[in-house]
């Protein structure tokens, strides 16, 4: 799959803005006044930030209100809802907050599940698409729990917990990896069972439709930077979770180490978000021969 | 509206012969035309006379090759565009309602004015039947034509889909599979017609025709009946033609009526 | 929530008007349906009426609104302002430039009009445009024929008076075994594919006979993967297991064919009567007779003495000729690459459907002897070839053998068969002669193209050079009947036979993918000579495009795209006619053209006019005719035969002969486009024999008098050629010539090596490298079509599985291919289902920057190429120092196919360009739009 930078930024940032909003929600010391206004700024900024980023690469962004309308059928239409709901719960539990200093906690903890139900919605736009065995796991949806959780925990300051989670994290990164490597051979689609040829004989594509790349080739058939995927992989999740590990590990929690770890971790969930897109491969490719 | 009918009246498709597609693209073209013309936005080209053109199609034809076992290779030309799947994953993940399968024939459809261009339906189609239009924004997708196949401006014969029109070896056929008597149901029936990607449970209303069995001759365990020579060499021309002369005349086996 | 769908209009207005009118995205001619909407053209679709597609219509004719309105089209006239070849160019007005070409002209017809060479590459219009370069007066006009398919034409006519190409057809309705050679696409392109479609659905069997499987061998049952330039070997091993086991139909030969014609044995020409018909022994007499004699059963084995000399007949010599163990099976295998036991058993299976699955019709028909025949024997196999065979040096042979063995199977012009197309069959005596007889400001003698009979009618001065620029109908190949417009450039730049002052060409682009030797030929069109001046003085050109050709024109005469103009597809020229049925169309102007261009036919007429030519004015001087359409409605050949055969007579009510009429041209369009007339039940097979035919024909105005002949599997025009370089006779072959007109002119089918096997070094230059159409792209002008070529911008050379593994080639690889001509540097890509020694690539794909209005790093110009840089027009030089042409030595046909070459692996050139490339010409158009959102109707 064509890794585009505006969904990368949307399910890197959103991801870690919800897991922000989820740890506030539930925090039973949350700080008020000023202190919160700073901490929801930060997760409204990723989340709402990361949630227009997705909407660059539509053709039509003015009718993005028509998303809303699908909720009984399609995922992307549930994450839209989600995030509303999301927002606006914990934008009145943060109002809460700040202006009232008062903690409305059942509002907080709602706020929650619907921050998690939207990374979780997020995660299931791609783990329910067949089209891409890589994706097609309950384990996506456990990723993109684990890292908005784990960077959640990072950007809220929960450093203990953080440094736990990003552990965890890296477990399933790894195990989604490992599986998602021979996830199309698992599937058992290949160019027999997509052209029904395959009992005669080895299929191979002789010549493709047209001449040059045409949309479907250039969304879903993406063979830049496979070379350097393990490279890729071991960065991803040295920025992802080691450095922030052992930097807070080393150095505890103050401000510059924390922004360091933060950054690092950032990068690294985009990198591993990069490879997310960039490796997956989809059906389609079969037709060209290619993956 | 992404729910998919639970039913649908009928079921309108195509078979598409791999037996006799000869590979001519005249379907892409002529469903280009008569889609560049027709229902929804213009199929656009970027750089049309540049380097890498490239613009939107719903239909495009794949060449093959298929290596059996110790035997010749053979090449399959392979049509594609919109299977109209029963169970039409396109549809349910577009979040606006754009995509639909139309409950009276099973047609999917995208609704123009509705959809965002999230792309997300291409993603969920397995087949590349999608192609999000660059100018317009908007996913194009194959229509079966619905602006011909019950037009009353055009003629009866000629509400078929263009590129059933259009196909010079006759290797497109369209019909209602939901009728066990439609040329469709029957063609299906009597040559194994098959589904693409059958392990994805997309249920494809389209079938494809396999082609039939190939170089049977090149196959070492068949007794091939060789011509027996007429005379012994020995005897020579006029022994050879002696023979050849108490032949005559006739040798008609079969008789055809008068028509 | 109930499940909600949009309404959407599923009856929306289609267009406006429909205007129905012939296709010219290539030479099939399909009837088209072009909508209208706000007189623009919307859509393009197939007529269903027309009776050569039947409402079908192949990628090309959709895609005929992005060749209307081609960026590339040329806007008016120019004249050159640059050197030749930079693509410099002034527009001016029609008025200057036909002033500059007649200025050109008019010398050139009062003082020697052979110093004018016109050429028309793939014309339509050829029976036009032969009468207006025979009323110029110059000997050197021929179309594109020579190097296109002659031997298929040639071979056809000259055996059995009709051929494949577009002049017959199989018995699509009742074949059942279907055999085709080398043919990716050919101009019967839509009814091919109807006919394969139509074996196929009905479960017939094909077998295709091809180094490459793709296209319609992709679809065949039976692939039979031939080494290039063996089919001859291949056929007549068929001929030879068929004769041998007495598959043959004997009856057929005997009454249909020479088969039972009589041969001197001292000159080896047939026995004939006075009146000059071919003797035959009577089986039932005995006696000696003529062999259209009332009621005569020609004897195949006689023998008959007379003079002290003992005739044997054609089939006698056929035997032994074919029954040699050279033509075993057995022996053919290793050249042909075909297995002995598949050549036995496809001839078991020709065999065994022509005769177990034969089958009667109930139709009575009456034989040229007046024998009645309550039935039609029919034998329902049918073949298919083209310049597969045809394009190489032992093309002609090949051809005519092919054309043996569907004769001894009883297959031609019987249900189930091969059949011809009106106005075939036609015997070689009712076809002209070459004509070559030059007179000052005066026509010539007569048409320039035709069929010579022997040595008598070759056209060669008193001093035995060539009348003829191209040397056509000479001892280097006495039987060109369609010219060799490939030698023109070349021999004009030589001054050989002579100097030529003027080239007209029109759409023929010949400094590219039409021409051998393609930069030979850019140099021969820029070169000077010592004054400064160029050595091939001045050329005037015709296209609609701004191909590559354009450039090396003095003087652009511009024509209009297909849509904008009148055009005529007549009977007597290249005919669109099918097996049951005479038809011919026109092309009219449904849009008219929005720059300042003209139909090129008007364009001949205006400058006829002006020159004063005889034909084309009246007495007074005064016009016959002010434009085309003009022309096409009152022009007549003879008396009541005119271009068009369809609603002649004053009241449109005559077919075939007939007075004009003035409304024939809207009688046209309101029928369609075209005419069909059928030809009655009981005339429509048997047609050189029928009775009933004949006489349909003469009503026609296809014959003047019922003319019913043998097929001549024993060619005697061949055995005049043979004997005279056996010594025999005052025209004689030049010494170089004498043994290879001997060998090759044999009267009876065989099988040469092609000549550049026996003039390359074959284990230098091992590999056969070929060309295919594709079947979405017309030659050159696909590619400037905006939807087409989005389907086949590049090129790559197909290798097969041997030839990638030997040299050790990867997906994404370039090679460097080397003939002893030249050396092309292009990307490669694998093909299983390919012969193991062949290599191949598509045809005129790859283009000269800066030509059609692309831009110049569009795929075509970057890695496309054209295999047409590695072959040359003339052979490499013998013993003797001379070099002989590439051509099959009896047509003159241009061996595209024998080529060979070596390959190796190389790296990409920088750019990923192939190579050789050349330098970006200016374009005289400017360049195409970067997008496009086509939709007439908003
Ligand atoms: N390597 C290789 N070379 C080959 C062949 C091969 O098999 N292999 N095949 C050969 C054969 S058989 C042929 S016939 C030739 C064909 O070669 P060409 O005769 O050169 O054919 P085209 O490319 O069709 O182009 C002819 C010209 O006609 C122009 N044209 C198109 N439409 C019109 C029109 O309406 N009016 C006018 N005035 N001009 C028009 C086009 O712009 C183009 O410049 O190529 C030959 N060259
Ligand atoms: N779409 C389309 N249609 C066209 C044209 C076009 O450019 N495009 N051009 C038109 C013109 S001008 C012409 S002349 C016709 C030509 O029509 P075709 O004769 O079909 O032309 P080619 O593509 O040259 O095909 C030659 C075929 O012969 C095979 N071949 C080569 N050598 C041998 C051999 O030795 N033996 C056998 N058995 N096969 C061999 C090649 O693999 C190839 O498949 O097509 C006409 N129709
Ligand atoms: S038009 Fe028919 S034969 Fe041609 S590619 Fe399409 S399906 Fe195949
Ligand atoms: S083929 Fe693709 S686009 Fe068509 S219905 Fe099936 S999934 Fe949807
Ligand atoms: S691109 Fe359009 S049709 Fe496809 S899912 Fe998005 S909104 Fe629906
Ligand atoms: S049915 Fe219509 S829209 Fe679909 S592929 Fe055919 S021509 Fe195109
Ligand atoms: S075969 Fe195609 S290009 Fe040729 S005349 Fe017919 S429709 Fe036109
Ligand atoms: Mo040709």
């Amino acid at each position: 799959m064509h890794p585009a930078a505006s969904v990368i930024v949307f399910t890197t940032l959103s991801g870690a803005g919800f897991g922000m909003l989820a740890w506030l929600g539930i925090d039973s010391t949350p700080s008020t006044g000023w202190g919160a206004f700073g901490y929801y700024f930060v997760a409204f900024a990723l989340a709402v930030g990361g949630l227009l980023s997705s909407t660059f690469h539509l053709g039509h962004p003015e009718r993005a209100m028509k998303a809303f309308t699908q909720w009984r059928t399609s995922w992307l239409s549930r994450e839209g809802v989600c995030a509303v709901l999301a927002l606006t719960v914990m934008g009145l539990y943060a109002a809460g907050l700040i202006f009232l200093g008062e903690a409305l906690s059942i509002l907080g903890w709602i706020g929650a599940i619907l921050s998690l139900g939207t990374v979780y919605t997020t995660s299931m736009i791609y783990a329910q698409l067949a089209t891409i065995p890589r994706w097609n796991t309950p384990l996506t949806s456990l990723l993109y729990l684990t890292f908005a959780i784990a960077g959640g925990a990072l950007l809220t300051g929960k450093v203990t917990i953080a440094l736990v989670l990003l552990v965890a994290a890296s477990f399933v990164q790894v195990i989604w990896w490992k599986k998602g490597d021979t996830a199309f051979a698992d599937r058992g689609t290949n160019l027999g069972t997509a052209t029904g040829l395959g009992d005669r004989g080895e299929v191979r594509s002789l010549a493709h439709p047209h001449t040059s790349p045409n949309y479907l080739m250039r969304e879903f058939i993406y063979t830049v930077g496979r070379k350097h995927v393990q490279k890729l992989r071991v960065i991803s999740l040295t920025l992802m979770a080691a450095v922030p590990v052992v930097l807070l590990a080393l150095f505890g929690a103050n401000h510059f180490i924390a922004l360091i770890a933060v950054l690092s971790h950032i990068a690294g969930v985009a990198t591993s978000r990069w490879l997310f897109f960039a490796e997956a491969e989809h059906t389609v490719g079969i037709y060209y021969g290619m993956r | 509206m992404t729910d998919l009918p639970t039913s649908t009246e009928k079921k309108l498709g195509l078979v598409i012969d791999l037996d006799t597609c000869v590979g001519c693209h005249a379907c892409v073209i002529s469903c280009k035309g008569w889609n560049t013309e027709n229902y929804g936005a213009p199929l656009s080209d970027q750089r049309p006379y540049g380097e890498e053109p490239m613009g939107t199609f719903l239909n495009r034809v794949h060449s093959y090759e298929v290596k059996p076992e110790g035997g010749a290779a053979q090449t399959v030309h392979f049509p594609k565009s919109c299977l109209h799947c029963e169970n039409a994953p396109c549809v349910t993940v577009c979040p606006t309602g754009a995509s639909y399968k139309r409950k009276e024939d099973g047609i999917v459809l995208v609704n123009e004015s509705s959809c965002i261009g999230c792309g997300l339906c291409a993603w969920a189609c397995p087949y590349g039947a999608r192609e999000l239009d660059q100018a317009e924004g908007v996913m194009k997708k194959c229509t079966l034509c619905v602006d011909r196949i019950y037009n009353e401006n055009l003629p009866e014969v000629d509400r078929v889909p263009a590129c059933v029109r259009t196909c010079p070896a006759g290797a497109r056929h369209f019909g209602d599979f939901a009728d066990p008597e439609s040329n469709v149901s029957k063609l299906t029936a009597e040559r194994g017609g098959m589904d693409l990607m059958p392990e994805l449970n997309t249920a494809p209303v389209n079938k494809y025709l396999p082609p039939r069995l190939k170089d049977s001759w090149d196959d070492e365990s068949v007794l091939a009946p060789f011509l027996e020579p007429v005379a012994e060499e020995t005897q020579g021309f006029m022994g050879w033609l002696d023979k050849q002369l108490s032949r005559l005349p006739g040798d008609v086996k079969q008789t055809e009526g008068a028509e | 929530m109930t499940f909600q769908q949009p309404k959407i209009d599923t009856s929306p207005k289609v267009s406006d008007e429909i205007r129905k009118t012939t296709c010219y995205m290539c030479a099939c001619r399909c009837g088209i349906n072009v909508h209208m909407k706000d007189g623009k053209v919307a859509y393009i679709e197939g007529n269903r009426d027309h009776p050569v597609n039947q409402g079908v219509l192949c990628a090309k004719g959709s895609a005929g609104i992005m060749q209307v309105n081609a960026p590339s089209r040329l806007k008016a006239p120019m004249k050159r302002v640059g050197p030749r070849g930079s693509g410099e160019f002034e527009e001016i007005s029609w008025e200057e430039a036909l002033d500059m070409a007649v200025a050109r002209l008019k010398p050139l017809r009062d003082n020697a009009p052979e110093k004018l060479a016109f050429f028309t590459g793939r014309d339509q219009s050829q029976s036009f445009t032969g009468f207006w370069a025979q009323n110029f007066g110059t000997p050197n006009f021929a179309a594109h024929g020579g190097f296109c398919s002659v031997n298929m034409a040639a071979g056809g006519i000259y055996t059995m008076g009709g051929a494949f190409w577009e002049f017959g057809q199989p018995d699509w309705d009742r074949a059942k075994l279907f055999m085709i050679f080398g043919v990716a696409e050919d101009h019967d392109s839509n009814p091919i594919k109807m006919g394969i479609g139509k074996i196929k659905g009905r479960g017939g069997k094909v077998i295709g006979v091809n180094p490459v499987r793709s296209g319609y061998n992709a679809v065949a049952d039976e692939w039979v993967g031939i080494t290039p330039g063996t089919d001859g070997l291949f056929i007549l091993s068929l001929v030879h297991e068929l004769m041998k086991a007495g598959k043959i139909d004997l009856e057929y030969l005997a009454q249909f064919t020479n088969a039972p014609g009589l041969i001197d044995p001292e000159t080896g020409l047939l026995l004939r009567n006075a009146d000059d018909k071919v003797m035959v022994v009577d089986s039932v007499t005995g006696d000696l007779v003529p062999f259209d004699q009332k009621g005569a059963r020609p004897n195949l084995g006689a023998t008959y003495k007379a003079d002290g000399k003992t005739y044997t007949t054609v089939m006698a010599k056929m035997a032994e000729k074919y029954l040699d163990p050279q033509y075993a099976p057995e022996n053919v295998a290793e050249k042909t690459g075909v297995s002995a036991k598949k050549i036995k058993t496809i001839a078991a299976e020709l065999a065994r459907v022509a005769f177990e699955e034969s089958f009667t019709l109930d139709h009575a028909w009456t034989d040229f002897r007046g024998d009645k025949h309550d039935k039609m024997i029919g034998r329902p196999v049918a073949m298919h070839a083209m310049r597969g065979i045809s394009a190489h040096s032992n093309g002609f042979q090949t051809c005519r053998a092919l054309h043996v063995l569907q004769i001894v199977l009883g297959t031609v012009e019987v249900p189930g068969g091969f059949r011809f197309k009106p106005p075939y069959p036609k015997p070689i005596e009712q076809h002209p002669k070459p004509h070559g007889k030059v007179s000052k400001s005066a026509p010539l003698d007569g048409p320039h193209l035709g069929f010579t009979r022997g040595p008598e009618d070759l056209m060669l001065k008193e001093d035995g050079s060539p009348i003829r620029i191209d040397k056509a109908f000479t001892w280097e190949n006495p039987m060109s009947s369609h010219g060799l417009m490939h030698m023109v450039i070349s021999n004009a730049h030589a001054g050989d036979p002579y100097k030529i002052d003027t080239l007209f060409m029109y759409m023929a682009n010949m400094s590219w993918n039409s021409s051998m030797n393609t930069r030979g030929v850019i140099e021969m069109l820029t070169d000077k000579d010592e004054n400064g001046d160029y050595v091939i003085p001045y050329l005037i050109y015709s296209d609609a495009y701004s191909s590559e050709m354009v450039a090396y024109a003095d003087l652009i005469l511009p024509d209009t795209t297909y849509l904008e103009r009148h055009d005529c597809i007549s009977l007597l020229d290249r005919p669109i006619c099918e097996a049951d049925a005479a038809a011919d169309a026109i092309r009219w102007p449904v849009i008219e053209p929005d720059r300042d261009v003209r139909g090129f036919q008007s364009t001949l007429i205006h400058l006829a006019n002006r020159l004063g030519m005889q034909g084309f004015v009246n007495e007074d001087g005064s016009a016959k005719w002010k434009d085309y359409a003009d022309y096409i409605v009152n022009h007549e050949r003879k008396p009541g035969i005119g271009p068009l055969a369809g609603f002649r007579g004053k009241d449109g009510d005559k077919v075939g002969r007939g007075e004009v009429n003035p409304d024939q041209l809207d009688r046209y369009i309101e029928n369609g486009g075209f005419f069909v007339e059928h030809i009655p039940e009981g005339a429509d097979y048997y047609k050189p024999w029928n009775s009933a035919y004949q006489d349909w024909a003469v009503g026609m105005g296809i014959y003047d008098a019922p003319s019913p002949y043998l097929f001549q599997l024993y060619s005697e025009p061949m055995r005049k050629f043979q004997r005279a370089a056996e010594g025999h006779g005052d025209r004689q072959p030049p010494e170089n010539l004498r043994e290879r007109v001997k060998y090759v002119m044999d009267p009876l089918p065989f099988w040469y090596e092609p000549f550049e096997d026996t003039a390359v070094d074959l284990d230098e230059y091992p590999i056969h490298a070929l060309t295919q159409r594709p079947m979405a792209m017309y030659h050159s002008w696909g590619t400037q079509n905006a939807w087409l070529r989005q389907l086949h911008g590049t090129n790559p050379l197909y290798l097969p599985t041997k030839l990638w593994e030997k040299y050790g080639f990867k997906e994404g690889d370039w090679a460097k291919v080397t003939s002893t001509h030249g050396t092309i540097t292009v990307p490669v890509a694998l093909q299983e289902a390919l012969n193991d020694n062949t290599v191949w690539t598509w045809n005129a794909i790859g283009k000269r920057k800066g030509a059609w209005a692309l831009d110049k790093d569009a795929p075509e110009a970057k890695q496309g190429f054209l295999l047409n840089h590695l072959i040359h027009e003339l052979l490499p030089a013998k013993g003797d120092g001379l070099r002989v042409a590439n051509s099959d030595p009896i047509t003159g046909q241009a061996a595209w196919f024998d080529l060979r070459v070596k390959i190796e692996k190389a790296d990409a050139p920088a750019g990923e360009q192939s190579q050789p490339a050349f330098p970006e010409i200016k374009s005289p158009v400017g360049q195409g739009p970067d997008h496009l959102e086509w939709k007439v109707g908003k």
